[in-house]
């Protein structure tokens, strides 16, 4: 078979939602976006683990220290499910580590804001797990297999975490002044980060229009970044809290919200690399792999060694 | 009554500060299997902990709350093993810590469920499900790790040398002990002793590692006299209750 004629074939089972898996024919640079879309998102949950983590010595309940360390856990998790995806596609963790590592992977931006305060993790719960899941529920319907079938179960978790979060701000909006300004401050701070985390306006986006073909991606950034506004505006009341934005208002014609420009030239700063906690979050990475590489060593070595045991006693 | 608090109260301060300080190590763990692990082992300690102290606050009375046990009680209030306080160290260390724990906690909790005080026992049968998890994940990485490479024996040697003296305090016995232990609520801390130590030494020899010949043992943390990393743990533990106070959250 042609390349031509296997790429039609391919298109037609996209066409029809047949999945595709890893041993199915599939076009390279499909095989390309998805390893490069799946291992930034591998690579935005562990990133993600830190600015959570930071808070977890601190929490100030027992409820609260469970909660987060279990979200915190469940990221592990979804980097694990997606570090396996990855490895579907022929491409091995450890590789995806080093790229991450060296600072040549990209990883969500949205990982490189500090978390100053408590409520910085309900915020992070409702506006950055919100928008993430925004973005992840449609491709639960993914053209991929492996992808598709991750993004379930990481889809359900996330939006446990994003309950979480509205939970820890809506105690914050009940309690005392100190606490209802802790929580405006916050989402004052975490409000526009996250509008960006759907990424380019969809003109600026030359990727999208083959991501929709290949059926990878569902929706184009800038509707779903509007459905995520929509979203947010409802629940923002029931926190009692402004969004920082003076022209978001309704808009009867569209039927939707309007909201004030996004400062695109802050995101592409933070996308190359001058973000707060760029250098940071890298170094943190850095520091555990390479105290860890003694461990990963004894491990292997300690696993050659019982083979060899194991084979002197059966001969 | 406010004996038996003292003493429920105690239980819940080890596996309270021990899973604190394993918090530190999520998101920073060698490989993310194990991070995971270790965050698991956090969890449970952190859920026992937590239904020992709302058992505490229940035997206390007065309005007391779980999180005022956990977070509101100076230092010398806390009365968890000086080993639970010690800060991680390298992955090894923290390992071999958990692994001096689990090994005791094991057959604690082994005993602690023929309690005759009901509460124990239910908390104890729940909690030997998870401890039984822990003491085989631990006692599988000390091996790995103290017959792994020659730079793996070598930090766990070390290791084992700086934390040895801080495993006499299981079987330290105290009036508080005595007393739960006539009431038959306690186990008995030198019938379990034996086997505590038969599995250590078991273990540690399979790891190749070799027991220190020092005899003398550290104390103090039954009395509320800690190391120095104390209270660093504990000011990072309760920053949001001292800078923030009699808030719900």
């Amino acid at each position: 078979m042609t390349t031509a004629s296997l790429e039609a074939k391919f298109q037609e089972k996209v066409d029809q939602e047949v999945k595709i898996e890893p041993r199915d024919w599939m076009p390279d640079a499909y095989r390309k976006t998805l390893v490069r879309q799946i291992s930034q998102h591998a690579h935005s949950e562990i990133i993600g683990m830190l600015p959570e983590g930071n808070w977890i010595t601190r929490a100030p309940s027992l409820r609260r220290k469970l909660g987060l360390l279990a979200k915190v856990q469940d990221e592990a998790g979804h980097g694990l499910y997606l570090y396996s995806a990855c490895e579907t596609l022929g491409v091995e963790r450890e590789d995806l580590f080093e790229q991450l590592n060296e600072g040549t992977a990209k990883y969500s931006s949205i990982f490189n804001y500090p978390t100053l305060t408590w409520a910085d993790i309900g915020s992070i719960g409702w506006l950055v797990d919100g928008a993430a899941i925004m973005n992840q529920v449609p491709l639960c319907r993914c053209s991929y297999g492996p992808y598709a079938r991750a993004m379930v179960r990481v889809c359900k978790e996330e939006s446990f975490h994003q309950r979480q979060g509205f939970e820890i701000l809506l105690t914050l909006s009940k309690g005392t002044d100190e606490q209802k300004a802790m929580l405006q401050e916050s989402v004052n701070r975490w409000w526009w980060p996250s509008l960006m985390m759907f990424g380019p306006n969809d003109a600026e986006s030359p990727n999208s229009a083959k991501s929709m073909k290949w059926k990878i991606k569902r929706f184009t950034n800038d509707d779903l970044r509007q459905k995520f506004v929509d979203v947010c505006y409802e629940q923002a009341k029931l926190l009692n809290v402004t969004l920082p934005d003076p022209d978001l208002k309704w808009n009867e014609e569209r039927g939707h919200f309007d909201f004030g420009p996004i400062d695109w030239s802050e995101f592409w700063d933070v996308v190359k690399g001058n973000g707060p906690c760029n250098s940071q979050r890298l170094a943190a990475r850095n520091k555990a792999h390479a105290e860890g590489e003694w461990v990963r060593e004894a491990a292997i070595a300690f696993a050659e060694k019982n083979k060899q045991r194991n084979i002197a006693k059966a001969s | 009554m406010e004996q038996k608090f003292q003493y429920v109260q105690r239980l819940a301060d080890a596996p309270l500060i021990l899973g604190q300080r394993l918090c530190e190590w999520c998101g920073h763990g060698p490989i993310l299997e194990q991070d995971i692990a270790l965050s698991n082992i956090a969890l449970d300690l952190l859920g026992l902990a937590r239904n020992l102290l709302q058992y505490a606050a229940e035997l206390k009375g007065e309005g007391i709350s779980e999180d005022d046990l956990a977070f509101s009680r100076p230092e010398k209030e806390y009365q968890n093993f000086l080993l639970c306080e010690l800060e991680n160290g390298h992955w090894g260390k923290t390992i071999l810590r958990q692994f001096f724990f689990d090994s005791f906690h094991y057959f604690f909790l082994n005993e602690l469920k023929n309690s005759k005080d009901d509460r124990l026992k239910a908390i104890a049968e729940k909690s030997l499900k998870e401890v039984t998890y822990h003491l085989r994940f631990s006692s599988e990485w000390v091996i790995r790790l103290g017959d792994g490479t020659e730079e793996s024996h070598a930090k766990m040697q070390e290791a084992l040398n700086e934390i040895w003296p801080f495993t006499g305090e299981f079987f330290q016995v105290d009036e508080l002990d005595l007393l739960m232990e006539k009431q038959g609520v306690a186990p008995n801390l030198n019938s379990i002793q034996k086997s505590v130590q038969q599995r250590v030494a078991e273990i540690l020899t399979q790891a190749t590692l070799e027991i220190p010949e020092g005899t003398w043992m550290q104390k103090g943390g039954k009395s509320g006299v800690h190391t120095e990393a104390m209270g660093f743990l504990l000011a990072e533990m309760q920053f949001m209750q001292r800078a923030y106070p009699n808030m719900q959250w």
